[in-house]
């Protein structure tokens, strides 16, 4: 969340997109998933994929962060090329947090511990100072008093939350989220929205797929609308839901909206 | 319309077990019927006996602790063949997980071997094939037809603890794998920290059933001559001479032992599954 990224790539600047997605081909055998996608992200942006399932918008999102290799294109992080067969996925990995539809908690770890395993044991840093901050981050996201729980003593929503804090005590520059409330009760949607929505305007760049259209209204600055591996439309939330152009859109938000 | 039935839709059939997985059903009346028949042929016996000759309870009584000094030795090649069974067939079900083609289709197909023979067969080639020592050139180290049953029994054990292995990593949801990924763990990290602990609570009911089924084919051993509690007991009866009408109480009361030593693991194994279920 901070300006400054002292590890960044030479030769990337902060004014220059954060994310970089160029002409992205990525098939699963035959099946082609993404047909040349391209977009941009810039720092401290909010951009919100939607799409029929199937679109491939949770693929394109998981191929930022290397979890899929693409057949073709481009797509670099601060730029770190993610294509690059030589990647190094732990400086990719440190810049790009994500956050899954099912949680993916470990469930035979507390919260807190699920919080501060990975910076003890992929950063190697001090425990003492990762302990403070898995405390403060269990506590932004709203779970004081959940520290010492388990995954399965939590609700989904609360589950999401810690899923939340274990992304960022990693300090990511970036933040995916993959229909992160998707699985969950309605009356928890809520609470993990809150979370994205404090984490956005603090400043954190953040990608999310979703099917919470009041939310990508109300906080993307972008949004892109796929549809079979494609780009079809995209714009700001205004300029997009009042006057969508492509029949293949309107008729995606006629049956959402 | 009277009489006419509705068609319904019958619940569905309970899941099959998974292989691997067959639970050692013993259950306390199962020890019941062994003690029924045990008094049964006791009784008998004692009947058939003939008149002067010690009765048959007696006699039985004087032969325990020769018997049970055999199943002394049922318990340490059970022991044994669990421990390297299980020392191998944990590193054998890790290749079954590796990234390298060769090294999972080779530990596949070991696996498969082993896991597939007949233990009796196993046993006979070790016991045929294994020298009688092994010469280190500073030491002669004697082999034992015990150890050489040892050998034998892991070699199955260690095939069936592989595919336990294997089958409770691949049981686990790929998220956990895909959030350590994207967390920067390494695959050995992920092994290590995330997949392995959360299997053991999975591995262990199977491992002690494995178990169970170890101790209970230990007896195939006898065929070799090793002197466990079935040949202790078969020479017991040779020793008294002609009376068949003591078969069946001592092989009986060689059964009760066997029971007695492996219903309370099969109801302890269930006991743990059962609290693993819950908790998670």
């Amino acid at each position: 969340m901070s300006d400054a990224t002292p590890d960044s790539t030479p030769g990337w600047t902060p004014d220059q997109p954060m994310v970089s997605i160029k002409d992205v081909h990525k098939s699963f055998g035959d099946l082609e998933v993404l047909k040349g996608v391209s977009l941009d992200i810039m720092k401290r942006e909010v951009i919100c994929i939607i799409g029929p399932s199937g679109s491939g918008k949770s693929t394109l999102i998981r191929c930022v962060n290397a979890l899929n290799d693409i057949q073709k294109g481009s797509i670099t992080v601060e730029g770190i090329e993610v294509n690059d067969p030589n990647l190094d996925k732990l400086a990719l990995r440190k810049k790009v947090g994500m956050v899954f539809q099912q949680y993916n908690l470990f469930p035979h770890k507390t919260a807190i511990e699920n919080v501060m395993m990975a910076p003890l044991h992929v950063l190697k840093q001090p425990r003492q100072e990762v302990e403070e901050r898995a405390y403060g981050l269990i506590k932004k996201v709203r779970l004081e008093g959940k520290e010492h729980s388990y995954p399965g003593e939590l609700s989904g929503g609360q589950q999401q939350r810690v899923a939340i804090a274990r992304s960022l005590a990693m300090t990511p520059d970036v933040m995916l989220f993959d229909e992160v409330t998707a699985a969950l009760d309605p009356e928890t949607v809520k609470e993990v929205l809150v979370t994205i929505q404090e984490l956005a305007e603090e400043g954190m760049t953040c990608v999310l797929v979703t099917h919470e259209m009041g939310f990508a209204r109300e906080l993307a600055d972008h949004i892109y609308f796929t549809d079979r591996g494609v780009i079809v439309e995209h714009g700001p939330p205004a300029s997009f839901f009042s006057d969508a152009r492509d029949p293949r859109t309107k008729e995606f938000l006629s049956q959402i909206l | 319309m009277p009489g006419a039935e509705l068609p319904v839709l019958l619940p569905p059939a309970p899941p099959a077990r998974a292989q691997g997985d067959a639970r050692f059903g013993l259950k306390a009346r199962h020890g019941l019927y062994i003690a029924v028949l045990f008094a049964l042929a006791t009784g008998a016996a004692q009947a058939a006996s003939d008149a002067g000759l010690p009765g048959p309870f007696e006699t039985l009584l004087k032969w325990v602790p020769f018997v049970l000094k055999g199943f002394g030795l049922n318990l340490v090649i059970s022991f044994f063949a669990m421990l390297f069974g299980t020392i191998a067939g944990a590193a054998l079900g890790l290749m079954q997980i590796s990234l390298l083609a060769p090294v999972r289709s080779g530990s596949w197909l070991v696996t498969q071997f082993f896991r597939n023979s007949p233990w009796l067969v196993l046993l006979f080639a070790i016991m045929l094939l294994f020298p009688f020592e092994l010469d280190f050139g500073f030491v002669v180290v004697p082999v034992p037809d015990w150890m050489k049953a040892v050998i034998g029994f892991s070699l199955p054990i260690m095939a069936n603890i592989s595919e336990v292995v294997r089958g409770a990593v691949q049981s686990l949801p790929s998220g956990q794998w895909e959030s350590a990924e994207s967390l920067a763990f390494t695959r050995g990290q992920t092994l290590r920290m995330v997949i392995l602990p959360q299997c053991i609570k999975r591995m262990i009911p199977p491992w002690i059933n494995w178990y169970c089924i170890l101790a209970m084919a230990t007896p195939l051993a006898s065929i070799m001559g090793v002197e466990e509690s079935v040949t202790y007991t078969a020479q017991a009866l040779n020793a008294e001479g002609d009376r068949p009408e003591l078969i069946w109480p001592f092989y009986l009361f060689l059964l009760l032992i066997f029971f007695a030593y492996t219903y309370p693991i099969a109801r302890w194994s269930i006991r743990l599954e059962r609290k693993f279920l819950v908790k998670t």
